[in-house]
C-alpha cells in the first residue's frame, strides 16, 4: 500500500512538469494566432487617423459613430434577421425533433438525424446558389409557379430568413433531440394519473424541463446567423444591410478616407454583442447536460 | 370517487383520441419539413441539368473538371486542410493529455480558450487578420518578423491561413476529442503502459491514439469539412480557395456554379456519412 502510494506520488510529480510542457504549444498558438488581432482590433478601434495630417490618436468616436446613423442601421438589421432565425428556427425545429422522437420509427429517425447533421453544416456560398436557383429570379420555382409578375423576391430580409432557416432547423433538431429523448414517458404517465390535460403535462413539466436546452438552442442559432457571412453575400450582396457585409466592405478599402478603423469598430461591436449571447449560452448548456443522460 | 374517476376516464377518453390526433399534426410536420428541405435540392438539380436553350444535358456537370481555376483552387483548399488538421490534433491532443496526466487545474482554462472562437464571428477574426497584416510595413519593416510576415502570406500556400483555421476548428476538435477521452481511463492506460516498459512516443501513438480512432477521425473530418467550406476569410484576405472560385465563377457560368454547390453538397454528405458509420462501427464493437 506505502510504496504503491509512494510510486504514485512520485510518478504524478515527475509528469507533472512534464504535463504542463505539453501544453504550452496550444497555449503559445492560441496566444499568436488569436491574441495578436484580437489585440490589433482593439487597439484600432479606438484609434482614429487624421484624414490631413495622417496622425494616429487615441479616441472612442469610432465606437460612438459605430453606434449612429446607417452604422446602427446595420447593427440592428443583423440582430433582428438573427433573432427572427433563431426565434423561428427553434420553434419549427422543435416541432420537428417532437414529430420525430414520438414517431418510434428507427428508419425515420435515423434518417432525419443524418439529415440534419448534413445541412446543419450546410450553409455558406453553395447553400445560396441553391436557393437562387430554386427561387431566385431565374429560379426553377419561380418560374414554373409565374411568381415574378407578383411582388416575389428572394433578395430581401425574408428571403435571407428563410434560406437562413434551411441550416437554422436542422441544428435546432440536432441540439433538442437529446432532451426531449430525456423527457421519460413515465412522467407523463404521472401526470395523467394525476389527472392532468396534455397542455397541463406541458405547461408544468415538459416545458420547464426543456427550457434550457430551448434557449441554448435559440442562442446558438442566433449566432450562426449573426456570423453567417457568405451567403448573404452570394446571394442579397449589400441589398439587406448587415453588420458583417459592411464590415465587409470597410475591410476591402470600400470606405471613406479616415475611416479604415470603422471596420475594426463595428467588429467590436459584433464581438460584444456575439459575447453576451454566448453568457448566456454555457451555463444554459451545463444545467441542460443534467437531462442528456 | 373524485380520486378514482380521472384515472379510469382520462385514460378512456384519451386513449381513442390519441392515435388520431398526433398522426395528423405529426404527418403535417413532416410533411412541411420535407418539402422545405427537398425542394431546393430538386429545384437546384434541375436547374443545373436544364436550361431552355439546350434542354437537359449534364454538361455543367462535366464542365466542372475542366473549368479554368477549378483544380487550383480545390489542391489548395485540399492542402489548407491536410495542413490545418494536422496542426489542430498535434497542438490539442497533448494539451489536452496533459490535463487529463497531470495538470486538472489546466482544464478550465483549456475549455474557456478552445471555446473563445465560437464567440468571434469569422469576419471580425479576419479584420483582426488584415489588421495585423497592414501594420507589418508601418512597424516591422526593419526587423526579421518583417519577413516571417511575408512568407506566411505565400500565395502558393497561405500559412496565415493554417493558422486562421486552427483557430476557428478548434471548438470542434476540443469537443470531439473531450468526448473520446470521457470514454476511456487514460491515467490507467498510461500507467498499464509505463509500467510494462513503454516510452513516451510508444504510449502517446500505440495506446492512446488507437483507443482515440473514432475521436481523432470525427475531429479531422469536421476540420476538413469546415476548412472546404469557409469562405469569408479565404475572400477578405485575397486567397482563391475552393469557396472562392465558386463564386468567382458563378457570374460567368451560373448553372456551373450550382452543379459544384450540389457537389460540395455531396461531398460534405459522404464526408459525414462516412462519419457516423466509424461511429456506430465503433459502438458496436465495444
Amino acid at each position: 500500500m506505502t510504496t504503491d502510494g509512494g510510486t504514485a506520488a512520485r510518478g504524478g510529480s515527475r509528469t507533472r512538469s512534464k504535463g504542463w510542457l505539453a501544453a504550452l504549444p496550444l497555449l503559445a498558438f492560441v496566444a499568436l494566432a488569436f491574441g495578436i488581432p484580437a489585440i490589433a482590433l482593439l487597439f484600432g478601434a479606438f484609434t482614429v487617423k487624421d484624414p490631413k495630417t495622417l496622425t494616429s490618436s487615441f479616441s472612442t468616436s469610432n465606437l460612438t459613430e459605430s453606434l449612429q446613423g446607417n452604422y446602427l442601421n446595420t447593427l440592428i438589421s443583423s440582430v433582428q434577421l438573427s433573432a427572427v432565425v433563431a426565434v423561428l428556427g427553434a420553434i419549427l425545429g422543435t416541432f420537428l425533433a417532437q414529430a420525430v422522437v414520438t414517431s418510434h420509427s428507427r428508419a425515420l429517425r435515423e434518417s432525419v438525424l443524418t439529415a440534419s447533421g448534413v445541412l446543419a453544416n450546410f450553409g455558406g456560398v453553395p447553400l445560396a446558389f441553391a436557393w437562387i436557383a430554386t427561387l431566385g429570379n431565374a429560379g426553377v420555382i419561380t418560374k414554373a409557379f409565374g411568381l415574378a409578375d407578383g411582388s416575389w423576391s428572394l433578395y430581401n430580409f425574408w428571403g435571407l430568413a428563410l434560406v437562413y432557416m434551411y441550416f437554422s432547423v436542422p441544428l435546432m433538431v440536432l441540439t433538442v433531440v437529446p432532451a426531449l429523448d430525456g423527457l421519460k414517458p413515465q412522467w407523463r404517465e404521472a401526470a395523467g394519473n394525476n389527472g392532468a390535460t396534455t397542455w397541463q403535462y406541458w405547461r408544468h413539466v415538459g416545458i420547464p424541463v426543456l427550457t434550457p436546452s430551448l434557449l441554448g438552442g435559440v442562442v446558438l442559432l442566433f449566432g450562426g446567423a449573426f456570423a453567417a457571412y457568405a451567403t448573404a453575400r452570394a446571394m442579397v450582396g449589400s441589398t439587406v444591410p448587415l453588420v458583417t457585409l459592411q464590415i465587409a466592405d470597410a475591410l476591402t478599402g470600400n470606405v471613406l478616407i479616415g475611416h479604415e478603423n470603422m471596420a475594426l469598430a463595428l467588429s467590436l461591436d459584433m464581438i460584444v454583442i456575439a459575447g453576451l449571447v454566448m453568457a448566456v449560452y454555457l451555463p444554459l448548456q451545463k444545467r441542460s447536460s443534467r437531462w442528456l443522460r | 370517487m373524485v380520486a378514482v374517476t380521472p384515472v379510469l376516464e382520462t385514460p378512456q377518453a384519451v386513449s381513442p383520441a390519441r392515435p388520431r390526433r398526433p398522426r395528423i399534426w405529426r404527418g403535417v410536420v413532416l410533411g412541411i419539413a420535407a418539402v422545405y428541405f427537398l425542394v431546393p435540392l430538386g429545384a437546384s438539380f434541375w436547374y443545373s441539368v436544364y436550361n431552355d436553350q439546350q434542354g437537359f444535358s449534364l454538361s455543367a456537370y462535366l464542365d466542372i473538371f475542366g473549368a479554368e481555376g477549378f483544380g487550383t483552387s480545390m489542391l489548395l483548399s485540399l492542402a489548407m486542410a491536410v495542413a490545418t488538421i494536422v496542426v489542430v490534433l498535434a497542438l490539442t491532443l497533448p494539451a489536452m493529455l496533459a490535463v487529463r496526466l497531470s495538470a486538472p487545474r489546466l482544464g478550465p482554462v483549456l475549455e474557456v480558450i478552445c471555446t473563445l472562437p465560437l464567440v468571434v464571428p469569422p469576419i471580425t477574426f479576419v479584420a483582426g487578420i488584415s489588421t495585423v497584416l497592414r501594420w507589418g510595413p508601418d512597424y516591422l519593416a526593419a526587423t526579421p518578423l518583417w519577413a516571417t510576415l511575408i512568407a506566411i502570406q505565400n500565395e502558393t500556400f497561405p500559412v496565415v491561413l493554417v493558422l486562421a483555421y486552427v483557430v476557428l476548428a478548434l471548438p470542434f476538435v476540443y469537443r470531439s476529442l473531450d468526448s473520446g477521452l470521457r470514454a476511456i481511463d487514460v491515467r490507467t492506460l498510461v500507467e498499464a503502459a509505463r509500467n510494462l516498459g513503454a516510452s513516451w512516443p510508444e504510449v502517446v501513438f500505440r495506446v492512446i491514439i488507437p483507443n482515440l480512432r473514432t475521436a481523432i477521425a470525427s475531429a479531422s473530418f469536421l476540420t476538413l469539412a469546415l476548412v472546404l467550406g469557409e469562405y469569408t476569410i479565404a475572400a477578405l484576405l485575397g486567397y482563391r480557395t475552393f469557396p472562392v472560385w465558386i463564386v468567382t465563377i458563378s457570374g460567368a457560368n451560373g448553372q456551373l456554379s450550382v452543379a459544384v454547390s450540389i457537389l460540395s453538397l455531396l461531398i460534405i454528405w459522404l464526408l459525414l456519412l462516412t462519419l457516423s458509420s466509424a461511429g456506430s462501427k465503433r459502438r458496436s464493437t465495444s
